[in-house]
């Protein structure tokens, strides 16, 4: 009776519960049309990071704070060995889709092919195409950047790699490699008085040294210079298949990737080859941690000098952006909460008003102050589940409309427009928890009013008109 | 007389309006018989609905004691003074005071549900007084689809399906025409007859006084012999 009786009465004043509980359902949609945006952002930048650099990665320990200035320092010694332990390991290998080596390098490109003559530093890294290309395919959450086939890294033996477009801008390559936006450097004149005429005969031998001119259609060579793990200088000749653009610009200015014999034997040059970094990517990231404790205690048992580091430490940016939505999520959601709760109280405020006289009724055939007091929460928390429950629907209806609408963005850490896309709120935190977020705000909201009905005197509530 | 269903002792109450106190009941001591029709009379302001809101226990004394059905009521907590009136006081109001999103049948369940009954014998026990009050084929109708008499008819069945041993009707006749108002006193002492259970209703109509086994009548907040 008591639930017929306050669905009946939520029901009485229809304009006024309408209205509450729409707003209720405006809550909801907001809540869970973010919560579904931030879902597809973190899905997206963790997909982006995942494809890229694996889940977990081990290192030499110290290369973490240390290693990036001086690579070369910090290679993992017998890497192959450690390699087939994690593969024959039977709790990785249920859990690890790829694991692959990688060197990270610095040193100078240079291009003076032509007559260009071009250098800057440069952060590389050699690995192995086959993986990266597998590495690529990983979707755990159907949120990520779908990579076309990329056979530009595929030969391990081949002396070719891709580099940033920051650096084929830079080394003047763009043309060379009809990269867009990104324009030939300026020419600059030479300083006044430093030229003169040109004997004819130097000319010409000056132009039997250059070689003939570049052809237009052919890969464009730089040369990579670096040194090795000794402290030698040491070069090698790089064929430029491409640009492979980053979605930083610091990263994407200094960018280079090469097969990893190529980087060892730059790195290493005749000595032993080493790898700076271990990846592991695994199926699925839930699996992390017990990756991460399983590879950690397999490094201790065999007490090597090596530390593992997962895919959050590696990136303080996607923790950064999980960390600034979910701020601004928690912010709209007290503002929602706020303007439920104010919503409520007054309609129930109106609504013990209206009902003073059948309150002071009720309480003379024997309803105790407790029994009001409940009827008034049942009636607070059936409007904020019909509010809820309806924004639900519309979020649902709002989330399919926007994913068929064919809108585009560039989310943080990408390099070009795709889909924009929310992701559906079925996570049960997001769901349940705004559901039941909303129709407890909804019952709190409802406490004063419904305090005020069960403390009137029976006696003032008859004589209420 | 037997065991009054109703004893007040000494009771007095006095309303407060700021600094001003109002004497409403000034030292009333009265004997309410019990199974009997009882009338209180007099004019508007005299003290009738205090004296029946106090016998009722939905008002307390400033001073005196008020026994109901042999139980001291002013010796009950809040919880226990509703209990009390679930179980042994129904009400009739002038205003009807239905609840106006149930039926005519919920509204006269409504007292029912308090007591726990199940369902089935609260099903029996409404039709029977549905029928008893000449409003069966009103039973799924809403109160703003009844007339007044019939909202009436409801009220008292309301009142009584509980068999309470005390039923009080404040002006119960005041918003009625003469002849429905009529009908209605009938019908309350056809049924206070029948269930032989204690009734006592004010008026300010000293017409009905011929009505009643019992007549109190009040002046000033004090009774008159």
């Amino acid at each position: 009776m008591m639930v017929r009786l306050a669905v009946r009465n939520i029901f009485r004043n229809r304009r006024r519960s309408l209205m509450t509980a729409a707003l209720v359902a405006m809550g909801s949609l907001a809540l869970l049309v973010f919560g579904g945006f931030v879902t597809n952002i973190f899905a997206g930048l963790e997909t982006g990071i995942v494809q890229n650099g694996g889940h977990l990665t081990v290192y030499r320990s110290g290369y973490f704070l240390f290693g990036p200035g001086n690579p070369a320092a910090y290679g993992i010694d017998d890497h192959e060995t450690l390699m087939h332990e994690i593969e024959a390991d039977p709790v990785l290998h249920g859990m690890t889709r790829v694991i692959t080596t990688s060197q990270s390098l610095v040193g100078i490109a240079g291009n003076f092919s032509g007559g260009t003559s071009a250098s800057k530093t440069f952060f590389g890294v050699g690995l192995i195409g086959a993986d990266r290309e597998r590495m690529h395919t990983w979707n755990d959450y159907g949120a990520g950047r779908v990579y076309p086939p990329d056979d530009r890294l595929l030969d391990p033996t081949a002396a070719r790699g891709v580099i940033g477009r920051g650096v084929a801008r830079m080394l003047g390559l763009c043309a060379q490699l009809h990269v867009p936006n990104c324009p030939a450097p300026e020419a600059r004149p030479a300083p006044e008085g430093t030229t003169a005429p040109l004997d004819p005969g130097l000319a010409e031998l000056a132009l039997g040294e250059q070689g003939p001119a570049p052809d237009a259609n052919a890969a464009p060579r730089i040369d990579l210079l670096s040194a090795t793990a000794n402290g030698a200088p040491n070069i090698v000749g790089l064929e430029v298949a491409g640009v492979d653009i980053q979605s930083v610009k610091e990263i994407d200015d200094n960018y280079i990737a090469m097969p990893l014999a190529l980087a060892q034997q730059l790195v290493y040059g005749r000595g032993t080859h080493k790898v700076t970094a271990i990846t592991l990517q695994l199926t699925h990231t839930a699996d992390l941690p017990a990756a991460r404790a399983r590879l950690t205690a397999l490094i201790a048992e065999k007490q090597l000098p090596l530390e593992v580091r997962d895919f959050k430490e590696m990136n303080p940016f996607f923790t950064q952006v999980v960390g600034m939505f979910s701020v601004i999520f928690l912010f709209l959601t007290i503002i929602m909460g706020v303007i439920v709760l104010f919503a409520v109280v007054n309609t129930m405020t109106m609504n013990v008003m209206e009902r003073t006289n059948e309150i002071g009724t009720v309480r003379a055939m024997g309803v105790r102050r407790s029994g009001i007091r409940r009827l008034f929460l049942l009636e607070g928390a059936l409007l904020g589940g019909m509010g809820a429950t309806f924004g639900v629907v519309l979020a649902f209806l709002a989330i399919w409309a926007i994913n068929h609408g064919g809108f585009v963005w560039t989310p943080p850490g990408n390099t070009d427009p795709v889909p924009f896309l929310l992701a559906w709120p079925t996570r049960p935190g997001l769901l349940l928890g705004s559901w039941f977020g909303l129709v407890l705000v909804a019952t709190l909201a409802t406490v004063p009013p419904s305090n005020r009905a069960a403390k009137s005197r029976i006696v003032d509530a008859l004589r209420h008109v | 007389m037997k065991d009054p269903v109703v004893r007040l002792q000494h009771v007095a109450r006095a309303y407060r309006t700021g600094a001003v106190t109002i004497p409403a009941i000034r030292d009333i001591s009265l004997d309410i018989a019990p199974r009997v029709f009882t009338v209180i009379v007099g004019p508007s302001g005299s003290g009738k609905t205090t004296l029946l809101n106090m016998v009722g226990c939905i008002d307390l004394p400033d001073s005196g004691q008020i026994a109901v059905s042999g139980q001291d009521v002013l010796a009950l907590s809040d919880n226990a003074l509703a209990d009390f009136r679930a179980r042994h006081i129904g009400y009739v109001f002038q205003a009807f005071n239905l609840i106006p999103v149930l039926s005519a049948f919920e509204n006269v369940e409504y007292p029912l549900l308090l007591l726990d009954i199940p369902a089935a014998e609260r099903r029996r026990k409404v039709l029977a007084m549905l029928a008893a009050v000449g409003l069966e084929a009103q039973a799924n109708q809403r109160p703003n689809e009844l007339s007044g008499g019939q909202k009436q008819r409801v009220a008292i069945a309301r009142a009584l399906v509980k068999e309470p041993a005390l039923v009080l009707a404040d002006e119960p006749t005041a918003n009625l025409d003469s002849v429905t108002g009529a009908a209605i006193i009938a019908l309350m002492r056809q049924m206070q007859e029948s269930f032989h259970t204690s009734f006592i209703f004010s008026t300010h109509d000293e017409r009905l006084m011929k009505e009643a086994d019992q007549t109190f009548t009040i002046r000033d907040g004090m009774l008159v012999p």
